[in-house]
């Protein structure tokens, strides 16, 4: 069969391609989302359905992802909507299901390195020992919630162009060139280069902080609120009782966080629970799904164009467990034992609002804690800048997708291709930071790209795989060159339950949330929208013409 | 922290770890899996194409 020639790209090595989708699953989700969500399900009971979640949707889909993407590269495609032409004997329709393989990286970039920039400019205002946010600022009007609330824009759209050098603006300029320098540079020399020294260096960061947060010393106010007791809200199967637990006191010069955290912590009153109570509610299995689905990266459309790069007799099997459980050692077992813990020694017990919210608990607690944590200076530096280094990897991987696909699409060189996708995500990127009031760009596009189209795109993947594919032949793909053996119980999973389970989440989801959003949509929201609409239609169009190309290709009437 | 925390934590945390630990064992250990998937002669960087 006629095929494109792709980029010519591929991996240098093997523990270079597991430590970028290791990379790119590990994200702001493993140290900020898990723990907020272990905590509102009192952790303990959380991890059951966290447990059984991973076994019948994580790693089977992630498994189907990796088997497909080497399927599609054995014919030179390494984008999801080439590897879904080749999988459906060269369907067009099939590539046009695949724009969401391009839609939700591209789209998901262009908030996430928003973040990513605050995480960068939080890291270095911790270095440089930045008297705002350490909560030590001697000017009163200048508090450090109001600081964060000014840094992120949140107050008022538009604000951040009004202080460019103040904001998170010359962070996010840093942000962006960073990520594009490295994409142009290529897979190996650019991708797997970064994260080879920096998933190590992130590991070694958040250790350094758990160490520090494992030997913290009671809080003086209440000495309930101690490192074992944050264990126990975090890994108690039933939560925790404390029926003595006062807030502590915030020092003056960090009141107005104080105010946001104090607000959490006052309401709560923890109720212990039964374990079978607990496990009887269904929100509690679509919690630990959902992040297990989102905290894999699985429905993304990356690792279909990362393990497209492999050979056709390169292991995948064994490569993606090691990536899952990369994954998961870095969520449960360092992120579930450093934020959580440690807020409870100096906050206590924290409300369902702000451990719902990652953008609470990171951006404006943990400052909190820093200021009052013992070298809080340097700790708040390692932990932000470990948060950096997690969003970096993660972004990479959200432009190599399209980059891929603007290759063998369009059949245009590296230079072009990082041009125009650098034109794209800047225009997306400063609709986010423009409308930055309460953050409703950023969240509308979170909402029905990072949510809506991945459960989606996963979806579809499963269904590929199971139904079109052929589960037999997609076992045959994944087993080949396989250093370990994948119980044949995979194909039932993948063809019945992992496609029931996500469909079944699915509906709860729209049943759920749907109605409200839709009810509540605002005018940004609106714009966001018709914004999505553009982009989803540019795609479509770029697929058009690739699969003209696909196919002309085919007939031997394009000379290679 | 009661026992069934401390279960639940020294399950979740030790079997993420012993997992990790398998996986990357399994990979370092197979001869020849941490070396070059391909080599620097396979990489066309496609750009001087047409400049």
């Amino acid at each position: 069969m006629n095929q494109p020639n792709g980029s010519g790209e591929s991996w240098g090595t093997r523990l270079g391609v597991i430590l970028a989708v290791t990379g790119s699953a590990v994200g702001l989700g493993n140290f900020l989302r898990f723990p907020g969500l272990a905590a509102q399900f009192e952790g303990g009971a959380f991890m059951i359905p966290y447990a059984v979640a991973f076994l019948i949707l994580g790693l089977p889909i992630a498994w189907v992802e990796w088997a497909m993407g080497r399927y599609g590269g054995k014919y030179g495609f390494n984008s999801t909507p080439g590897c879904y032409f080749a999988i459906c004997n060269r369907s067009r329709p099939a590539a046009y299901m695949g724009v969401l393989g391009l839609l939700v990286p591209v789209m998901i970039y262009m908030f996430y390195v928003f973040i990513e920039a605050w995480c960068l400019g939080f890291a270095w205002k911790y270095l440089i020992g930045d008297p705002a946010l350490l909560g030590t600022a001697t000017d009163t009007d200048v508090t450090t919630g109001t600081y964060v609330l000014d840094f992120v824009g949140i107050k008022e759209n538009g604000s951040l162009f009004h202080n460019f050098f103040g904001s998170s603006l010359v962070h996010l300029l840093i942000c962006f060139v960073l990520n594009f320098v490295l994409i142009y540079r290529g897979l190996n020399k650019g991708i797997e280069w970064f994260c080879k020294w920096a998933m190590p260096a992130l590991v070694l960061c958040a250790v350094i902080v758990l160490i520090r947060v494992l030997t913290l010393a009671p809080n003086p106010v209440n000495e309930n609120q101690n490192v074992i007791n944050g264990l126990g809200y975090m890994w108690n199967p039933g939560g925790i009782v404390m029926p003595e637990t006062l807030p502590a006191e915030a020092p003056e010069a960090v009141s107005e966080v104080a105010a946001v955290a104090t607000e959490a912590v006052s309401d709560a009153t923890p109720q212990k629970k039964s374990l079978l109570t607990t496990l009887s509610d269904p929100e509690i299995w679509l919690a630990a799904a959902g992040q297990i689905f989102f905290s894999l990266s699985v429905g993304f459309g990356v690792i279909i164009t990362y393990s497209s790069y492999l050979k056709k007799d390169d292991d995948v099997a064994l490569s993606s467990l090691t990536a899952a459980a990369g994954n998961g050692f870095c969520e449960v077992a360092l992120g579930g034992m450093i934020l959580i813990p440690a807020a409870f020694v100096f906050l206590g017990v924290l409300d369902e609002k702000t451990l719902n919210s990652a953008f609470q608990l990171g951006f404006m607690v943990l400052p909190q804690v820093f200021a009052q944590m013992p070298g809080g200076q340097f700790f708040g530096f390692l932990f932000f800048f470990l948060l950096f280094l997690a969003a970096v990897t993660s972004s990479l991987s959200m432009l190599q997708p399209a980059i891929a696909f603007l290759e063998e699409g369009l059949d245009i060189n590296r230079k072009m291709s990082v041009t125009i996708l650098g034109f794209v995500t800047f225009v997306g990127t400063m609709f986010v930071v423009y409308f930055s009031e309460n953050l409703a760009a950023l969240d509308a596009i979170d909402f029905w790209v990072a949510t809506f189209c991945i459960y989606v795109l996963a979806t579809v993947q499963v269904i590929i795989f199971g139904w079109v594919l052929g589960v037999d032949e997609g076992y045959d793909e994944l087993m080949t060159g396989a250093e370990i053996k994948v119980h044949k119980s995979f194909k039932f999973i993948v063809k019945y339950v992992s496609p029931l389970f996500l469909l079944i989440i699915f509906a709860v989801w729209i049943f759920k949330a749907l109605p409200k959003r839709i009810e509540n949509i605002s005018h940004v929201e609106g714009l966001a929208l018709g914004f999505i609409g553009i982009m989803l239609t540019f795609f479509l169009l770029l697929i058009a013409s690739a699969t003209k190309r696909w196919n002309k290709l085919e007939k031997g009437k394009v000379s290679q | 922290m009661n026992i069934g925390g401390w279960i639940i934590m020294s399950l979740s945390v030790g079997g993420m770890s012993t997992l990790l630990g398998w996986c990357v064992y399994k990979v370092l250990s197979t001869p020849g899996s941490s070396e070059h998937l391909h080599t620097q002669n396979d990489i066309d960087p496609h750009d001087d194409d047409d400049d």
